[in-house]
């Protein structure tokens, strides 16, 4: 078996000095004062960072099968551990398409043997993403992969009653259906958020109504039947508002924010650089704010990353010849710490809950992640140095795609290291030296 | 100036010395040898992703008249099948020695990413792109408004001038462009359109918006009444259509005889061409003394020789 490792005086949740004891991959330990440990084990002085519970991403785009140019199971896992992460879901819009047990199984295996963060698969709705026949979704729940989360994400499963039919056949299997908003009428050739930039720009909009009416039309539909509904990537201050009815009214709702949401606007877009293309696009400064006030006020309930890798060719073109996406499991943190905890919004125990227990909640594995930083619980722990400002440099990512339109942006803190089942999948140089 | 990207980038003075320009190059032009020597040596190429004849053949002739050798690179591209990639063009060009590329691309932004993307060196003209821009399509107009309209044009600007436009803005790169020159050179622009081809978030456009011409005619003295092209798959018949029919549309929109004679006595009539007639236009309007569509054409020369020559005869001082 690997060392023990004792994490010495870090700040639990950022609010709790501590130290953690970590044997055979899980905490055995945690003391607020001196902390016996083995001779043998490895030391982290751990003063001056906040630890969190591994981080869980609901949505990210791993690539594999298909687009092994983009990323693999294994590159984007590094950068998932990089980031924070000890779990990502990995989206179903792969060649083939996630939409047999087969397919999932073959990315849940692969996420083992790379073993740096537990890849869960997500399930395609429908067969091929095609909108029209419901995907064998029983069978992926049965599976190996143990698939709970289903999305169509990068289309909309628009058809009102394939929708309908979907929220429902997932309850037997206590499934929940994560759905990419975006009526693909009211969208048909959009470039970009649709208003005082894109007409100017001469970009083909993307209506903020284009999101809100499939949300609007999904809650009630969710509520209707009683099953459980997911908003992917909520981009506008009126979908804010819809999710903040439907909850009141007690419908089973959850909804993602997505970092590059919480930072930049479509002012970003003037210069025509496809790294800011993504969809939902980037909206205005009042969106911006909605979607930090509804995450604060857990009308969001997570953030996720929508890591969404393109090699150099699909973003070193003209703007309409792009693909939409943009890399960002490994900033995901610095822009949350960036958006939300300096300003005030939210504390690291909210960042916690948010990034970590409530995804693995909505996907169903709080039984392996998410869970708090006590004697007994797998040792998946984040270690985040708040004070050590740094300017992203895309090209220095461990995905394999460089698309993040964060390069050259200062973030306040980082993640310094990821710890799955107490082995360690990521580590800042400055503790290299502690597991020589 | 090293590109001409929009007519948003050109201030008050830059737009007067363009149009300055545009009047000296125009009155060589009346001479019996129109050749001037001023861009010998220069190579220009024009990059055409997108079909236009015309205006290729005015930048050919613009050119050539400045003695610039001059190569036409039509590069078939749609935003269906790619073709090649803009980027391995721009490397192309660039090997070529382009000292200036003139690009008409389907894609808003394609000439901005040519200049700031790092992959060519040469003086990036924008000829059109997308529903974005089409830079010396606003300067071409903006100078015939100044040699009808005003009475003393050299260094003039257009203050006091209304300029109604009127049709598909939604989809115009001639609306755009003419908006912010025009209010750049002191004119009011009433911009005439149904609802639906006006784009969400005009708000902050330097300019009007008012939805029938009967009403632009009623309630401004119009000096300059531009007519967009109507692309006739985006009225009528498809599930995506942005009017009824293109019947109704000429009926709301269209400039026929009647309409043409309660303009002011001074008014003139303008459309950036190919015409649909019938249409936007009626033959009667458009063949009318009052219509400088045709010197409209003439005039995109000179003015397009104005801009190749202040981008590249200008190089060296701008260094």
């Amino acid at each position: 078996m690997s060392r023990p490792i004792v994490i010495e005086n870090a700040s639990l949740f950022g609010d709790t000095v501590a130290s953690l004891l970590i044997e055979d991959g899980v905490i055995t330990a945690v003391s607020t004062g001196t902390l016996e440990a083995p001779a043998d084990a490895v030391r982290i002085d751990a003063t001056g960072l906040v630890a969190l519970p591994g981080l869980v991403d609901l949505h990210t785009h791993l690539r594999e099968p298909g687009r092994e140019d983009a990323e693999t199971i294994e590159t984007g896992s590094r950068s998932a551990a990089r980031g924070g992460f000890t779990a990502v879901h990995a989206m179903a819009n792969t060649t083939p398409v996630a939409d047999t047990a087969g397919v999932v199984e073959q990315v849940w295996s692969r996420g083992r043997e790379v073993g740096l963060v537990d890849v869960y698969p997500v399930g395609a709705v429908t067969v091929g993403l095609g909108g029209t026949q419901l995907a064998e979704m029983g069978a992926m729940a049965n599976s190996k992969a143990r698939v709970r989360v289903f999305s169509d994400d990068g289309k909309c499963v628009h058809d009102p009653v394939i929708m309908r039919r979907a929220l429902e056949y997932a309850k037997t299997f206590d499934g929940v259906i994560s759905q990419h908003a975006q009526d693909p009428r009211l969208t048909e050739g959009a470039q970009m958020h649709e208003g005082v930039v894109s007409a100017e720009l001469g970009l083909a909009g993307w209506p903020a109504v284009a999101e809100e009416s499939i949300i609007a039309r999904d809650v009630l539909l969710a509520g209707h039947v009683g099953a459980r509904l997911n908003v992917c990537h909520l981009s506008t201050a009126g979908s804010v508002e819809i999710v903040r009815w439907a909850k009141a009214r007690g419908i089973d709702v959850t909804a993602e924010a997505m970092p590059h949401h919480l930072l930049l606007t479509d002012e970003s877009v003037r210069g025509y650089d496809p790294l800011f293309k993504v969809n939902p696009p980037l909206r205005t400064q009042a969106d911006v704010d909605a979607v930090r006030a509804g995450l604060a006020d857990g009308t969001i309930d997570i953030v996720a990353t929508d890591h969404a890798p393109h090699p150099d060719e699909d973003k070193d073109c003209e703007w309409a010849a792009a693909a939409m996406g943009m890399i960002g499991l490994e900033t995901a943190v610095g822009i949350v710490q960036k958006t939300m905890v300096d300003t005030g919004l939210m504390t690291w125990r909210d960042v916690a809950y948010r990034m970590s227990a409530l995804p693995a909640r909505i996907g169903r594995v709080e039984h392996e992640h998410g869970g708090a930083l006590t004697e007994g619980e797998p040792a998946h722990i984040t270690l985040i140095d708040p004070a050590d400002p740094w300017v992203v440099e895309p090209t220095a990512s461990a995905s394999r795609s460089n698309n993040s339109p964060f390069g050259g942006i200062e973030l306040p803190g980082r993640v310094v290291a990821t710890l799955l089942r107490g082995v360690p999948t990521h580590l800042d140089p400055r503790f290299e030296g502690a597991f020589a | 100036m090293r590109h001409l990207l929009s007519t948003q980038d050109l201030s008050r003075e830059d737009a007067i010395l363009i149009l300055d320009t545009s009047a000296q190059m125009a009155a060589t032009q009346e001479r019996e040898v129109r050749k001037l020597p001023t861009l010998r040596g220069k190579t220009v190429v024009n990059l055409f992703f997108e079909d236009s004849t015309r205006t290729r053949i005015s930048f050919e002739a613009a050119a050539k008249r400045l003695s610039a050798d001059v190569i036409n690179f039509s590069a078939k591209g749609s935003s269906v099948s790619k073709g090649e990639s803009l980027k391995d063009t721009a490397l192309t060009l660039q090997a070529m020695g382009a000292d200036a590329v003139v690009v008409r691309h389907w894609a808003s932004g394609a000439a901005d990413r040519l200049a700031t993307s790092g992959w060519m060196h040469g003086s990036v003209l924008n000829a059109g792109d997308g529903t974005h821009q089409h830079p010396t399509q606003g300067l071409l107009d903006a100078f015939t408004m100044r040699r009808h309209l005003v009475a003393d044009p050299a260094g003039a600007d257009l203050a006091g001038l209304t300029v109604a436009i009127v049709g598909d803005v939604l989809h115009s790169r001639v609306a755009r462009s003419n908006v912010y020159l025009l209010h750049t050179l002191g004119a009011r622009v009433v911009l005439v359109a149904p609802p639906t081809l006006v784009p969400i978030g005009i708000e902050p456009w330097p300019c009007e918006v008012v939805h029938t011409l009967d009403q632009a005619i009623e309630s401004y003295d119009i000096d300059a009444l531009m007519m967009l092209r109507v692309q006739r798959e985006r009225m009528g018949g498809g599930g995506a259509a942005y009017f009824p029919s293109t019947e109704e549309y000429s009926r709301l929109y269209g400039l026929d005889g009647d309409r043409m004679r309660r303009l002011p006595d001074h008014a003139i009539i303008m459309h950036p061409g190919p015409m649909n007639r019938g249409l936007e236009i009626s033959a009667e309007a458009a063949d009318s003394p009052r219509s400088v569509i045709v010197e409209q054409v003439a005039n995109g020369v000179a003015v397009r020789m104005a801009a190749l020559y202040l981008l590249l005869a200008g190089e060296e001082g701008d260094q």
